[in-house]
This record gives structure tokens, C-alpha cells and sequence, in this order.
């Protein structure tokens, strides 16, 4: 029945879950500086901002964020999945060095390295340890 | 009304992840992504309480966030925000019955601690 092996299939919504979240974030962080600071409470303030294309393009990547992140949920622990798609903020952080040309502390660095271990640890473990709710379908 | 804010980020963003990772268990495993059965997706997730849910929390975490970053620096928020993956970790054990061996504490601890660093 199925077209791919979970296990492949997790390890391809991982990546997508990372790269949508990193570049949906980019694109939103672009727009946002562009139009500058809002301090407002009506939400109309806030739907002008989708006038601005950078922002529309970050908030369609984030939405394929949400799908693929939903799909990974269906077929993994959230203690799984959370650990995991945190190297986002590596990525965030490696890109701010190198397109930015950013300074980054020794501290920065510091926390690359326990988010890659942490990540490291936890993509040892088996993705699904959660029951089933094979008896709710 | 910062510390407020971190709490209903944090409580958010915590209650989002899982009602998502709850409701989308319930869903069972995704494995056709052709766009007549993304479609039947989107139609079935739209009547799935659970995600309803948590998409709503993590909106108003979303929001909270952005009021939060006018009024704090980043290197406030993200630290501050860090703390919602021990709370997930621990939700996810005793909502959701994941088996949360010592791996799984130690990498979400490390990733913890990691996020707060970033904003050094």
C-alpha cells in the first residue's frame, strides 16, 4: 500500500521540515525589515503586511512547513521530531556567518555544537515509541 | 508583561506541538503526497480537532512572540522561549505516553541549553 518506507519517508520530511522552516523564517525576517516597526494592536496593521512579496513568499513556504511538519508528526514521537528539526537554528545561525558575513561569539558556537550533539543523541532512538490509536480510526 | 509574555509563548507553543503530534498520531502515517490526496489531507485535517487546536495555540504563541520582540531584544526571547523544549519533553511522557529513555532527555536538554547559547 505504501509508496515509501516510513523510515525513508521520515528522513525526507526531516529535511523538508528544515529547509521550509529556514527559509520561511528568511523570507518573513527580509519582509519584515523592509516595512519597518509596527506597534499596533488592531490586526488591520498587521494584514498590511501582505502586500509585501517577500512576506507572502515566507508565509507559502511556512505553510508547506506546517504540512510537511504535520506529516512527520504522523509518523513520529514529538521527542523525536523537536530535537531534530532544532538544527534549523544551526542553519540560521551558518547562514548569518556566511551570506551576513555575521560575527559569531564563542558562545555561538558553543551552542552549534550542543544542538548538533543533542541531535546527534536523539536521532539514535527509534522515531515511534508512542501507542498507536490503532482502535480511534 | 515580559515574563507574561515568555509564559504564554511557552505554555502555547508547548500545548500547539502536542495537540499536533497528538491529533496527527491519531491520523496515522502520511505516505501519498500527489495533490488530489494533499487535497483529502487538507479535508480531513480540517475536521481534526486536535490539529484545529493547535494550530490555534500556536498562532496565539506566534503573536505573542511578535509583541514579545518589540518590547525585548531576541537574545531575551529566544533563551526565554528554550525553556518550552523541556516542557514538551515532559507533556510528551505524561500526555502523549512516549517512552522517553535517557537519550531522549539528554538530547533535549542539550538542545535546550544549545538554543540559549545562540543568543549569546
Amino acid at each position: 500500500m505504501e509508496k515509501h518506507r516510513p523510515a525513508h519517508l521520515i528522513r525526507i520530511l526531516t529535511l523538508s521540515v528544515i529547509i521550509f522552516n529556514v527559509s520561511g523564517n528568511y523570507f518573513l525576517d527580509v519582509g519584515m525589515r523592509s516595512i519597518g516597526q509596527i506597534v499596533s494592536l488592531s490586526p488591520l496593521d498587521y494584514m498590511r503586511v501582505f502586500a509585501n512579496p517577500w512576506i507572502v513568499l515566507g508565509v507559502a513556504l511556512l505553510s508547506i512547513w506546517l504540512i510537511c511538519q504535520l506529516s512527520l508528526f504522523s509518523w513520529a514521537d514529538l521527542t523525536f521530531v523537536l530535537p531534530i528539526t532544532s538544527v534549523s537554528y544551526v542553519l540560521i545561525a551558518l547562514l548569518g556567518a556566511i551570506l551576513l558575513n555575521e560575527h559569531v561569539s564563542a558562545a555561538r558556537w558553543g551552542g552549534v555544537t550542543l544542538i548538533v550533539t543533542g541531535v546527534a543523541v536523539v536521532s539514535r532512538t527509534r522515531p515511534r515509541t508512542a501507542p498507536e490509536f490503532e482502535e480511534d480510526r | 508583561m515580559k515574563w507574561l509574555l515568555v509564559l504564554i509563548i511557552v505554555l502555547c507553543n508547548a500545548a500547539g506541538d502536542v495537540l499536533n503530534a497528538f491529533g496527527m498520531r491519531r491520523h496515522g502515517g502520511i505516505s501519498d503526497f500527489h495533490p488530489t490526496a494533499l487535497r483529502r489531507l487538507l479535508a480531513s485535517l480540517a475536521r481534526n480537532v486536535y490539529v484545529i487546536g493547535g494550530i490555534a495555540a500556536m498562532a496565539v504563541s506566534f503573536f505573542a512572540l511578535l509583541s514579545l520582540l518589540s518590547i525585548a531584544e531576541l537574545s531575551f526571547a529566544i533563551p526565554a522561549t528554550s525553556a518550552s523544549y523541556l516542557l514538551e519533553t515532559v507533556l510528551a511522557k505524561c500526555v502523549l505516553r512516549e517512552d522517553v529513555h535517557w537519550q531522549r532527555w539528554l538530547g533535549a536538554c542539550l538542545v535546550a541549553c544549545g538554543v540559549g547559547l545562540l543568543s549569546l
